[in-house]
């Protein structure tokens, strides 16, 4: 059965990726950068292939016979239009379109999930794979006018991190608000669960990494901790408000690590350049070293980038995959087993949450620590 | 490749978001937050600092106490010895006054009995010369009630002058 096949095949990478996971937890952090180089090729194979497979059984739809794990679980790690509640109950969400003509919001729910198109004001759209195509006069979709047609539009991802930021601003604003209220006395209540993880992220991130300039950096070292955390958090929600893959998304974390990546280089000092531009190497090898300096500027968030979607996305991938045994094997017998791994899996991704918004964010004290060390 | 393709939505979207959370944070959570806790660092140090002062200055009135307190047995020492040397004293010197002053009124009251036996004599000797007088005249009245036992003293008497 080819559905067995397909299991064999995601069971395989399953392992490649939980290998790479365990490997990730054991690694020493000055090593990260040059593993996460090397999980990038399996992880987008992983997802090549995992494309190549939905698109195979594309066409075989919603089918009750059939059952195909790959489709619902890349439907999950992917961003949609719609964010699924139960059954085929779907909150619409908006879209916001850029075109060349102008801005064109609607909501997705008159797409009816993709059964319909939707006559815009200067297009025809057309849902597609979950994605947004214009649709020509003749009913074909136009694909040089859905390349000029931008998608702004407030997906699943984008409104779930509403969600998070909205739950951070909550949380910390009345934290703030009860330091201003209890002034000088001991922490109560979520002041007490927050104090700890602020003083860790000062105390353990940002001093020993940065030295004593920590105070300028410490904003954005807590809001990129807890921003992170949050969102790893909801995601490991299985209904409404949680459930998006966030932060295992490669957007979010190229924002995250494009941060990174300005903040660093924008405080780096005279001794960071000197380091890049002009090493403490023969002259002759300047025309290797500078290049590879240069490589490292982009590496080292690239690092990060990956790193954050990889380990999100692998948990996902394989708490849905343990849950689809179920439905792979289309007996309650096996729900057990596949409930007693998904709640270890569970766990350990609730330590991952933790683990790689501590990573993330010590990491970019590390690299802003590098840039604005002074030597002597 | 889908999955490691960013979409331009959500890049804005989260850029957005970021920076609109990073400015809320750092002006109404991380200020407050981060100065509050410094703020009780700083105080929490200062009250170590200022009990270890405490400490120290206890310390130092505990030793001056004990030196006070020495001192003042010693003062105290000082005066009952002075205080006992000056009752003696005192005492040493009523008894001498006392004695000066016994034999003074002995010596007074001496004259003064002395005085007193003289007056008295006096008065006995005038007494017995009265006395004598009267008894005389008496016993010359007696012997003189007639006449003539008087012309018989006359006569004695005038022998007496005579015999003169």
């Amino acid at each position: 059965m080819d559905c067995n096949r397909v299991f064999v095949s995601k069971v395989k990478r399953l392992t490649i990726v939980f290998t790479l996971l365990i490997a990730f937890l054991s690694i020493k952090i000055d090593t990260f950068a040059q593993v996460d180089s090397a999980v990038v090729p399996v992880d987008s194979a992983v997802a090549e292939s995992a494309q190549a497979v939905s698109g195979e059984h594309g066409e075989a739809g919603h089918g009750k016979e059939k059952f195909e794990p790959t489709k619902v679980i890349m439907e999950h790690i992917a961003d949609s239009h719609m964010w699924h509640l139960w059954g085929h109950t779907s909150l619409p969400l908006p879209v916001i379109l850029y075109t060349p003509n102008g801005l064109e919001v609607f909501s997705s729910g008159n797409f009816h999930h993709g059964e319909h198109d939707y006559n815009g004001k200067y297009n025809n759209y057309r849902l597609e794979e979950d994605h947004i195509k214009v649709v020509a006069a003749d009913g074909k979709v136009d694909e040089e006018a859905s390349k000029a047609v931008l998608d702004f539009s407030i997906t699943k991802n984008v409104a779930a991190m509403f969600v998070a930021i909205l739950v951070i601003l909550i949380v910390f604003i009345s934290v703030a608000g009860a330091y201003k209220k209890r002034a000088g006395k001991a922490p109560r209540g979520l002041q007490s669960f927050i104090e700890p993880v602020v003083l860790f992220v000062r105390d353990d991130i940002a001093k020993p990494n940065i030295g004593h300039k920590y105070a300028k950096f410490m904003p954005y070292l807590l809001t990129t901790f807890f921003f992170i955390l949050f969102n790893n958090l909801f995601g490991l929600i299985p209904i409404f408000p949680g459930g998006a893959n966030v932060t295992g998304n490669i957007a979010l974390t190229f924002v995250m690590a494009l941060g990174t990546l300005i903040i660093v280089n924008i405080n780096g000092n005279k001794y960071y350049w000197k380091h890049i531009f002009r090493p403490d190497v023969p002259f002759w090898l300047y025309p290797i070293m500078i290049p590879v300096e240069l490589i490292g500027i982009i590496s080292k968030p690239f690092a990060l980038m990956v790193r954050l979607f990889a380990n999100i996305t692998a948990g996902h991938i394989i708490v849905l995959s343990l849950i689809s045994l179920i439905f792979i094997f289309e007996t309650l017998a096996i729900a057990p087993v596949s409930v007693a791994f998904v709640l270890f899996m569970d766990v350990l991704e609730l330590l991952v949450a933790f683990l790689q918004a501590f990573i993330f964010t010590l990491l970019t004290a590390l690299f802003i620590g590098m840039a604005v060390e002074e030597h002597h | 490749m889908e999955l490691v393709t960013p979409s331009i939505g959500l890049v804005f979207w989260t850029s957005l978001a970021f920076i609109c959370l990073l400015i809320l944070l750092r002006k109404f959570a991380w200020k407050p937050i981060l100065g509050a806790i410094h703020e009780r660092e700083q105080s929490i140090d200062e009250a170590l600092n200022k009990a270890e002062l405490a400490k120290q200055e206890m310390a130092r009135l505990t030793s001056q106490n004990q030196d006070l307190m020495q001192q003042a047995r010693a003062e105290r020492d000082e005066i009952l010895k002075e205080a006992k040397t000056l009752k003696d004293s005192i005492l040493n010197d009523a008894k001498k006054q006392a004695q000066v002053e016994g034999a003074k009124l002995i010596e007074k009251a001496k004259i003064e009995i002395e005085n007193q036996k003289k007056a008295a004599l006096a008065e006995v000797k005038d007494q017995v010369s009265t006395l004598s007088l009267e008894i005389a005249e008496r016993v010359l009245r007696t012997q003189l009630d007639d006449k003539t036992k008087q012309e018989a003293l006359v006569a004695n008497l005038l022998k007496d002058v005579e015999l003169n």
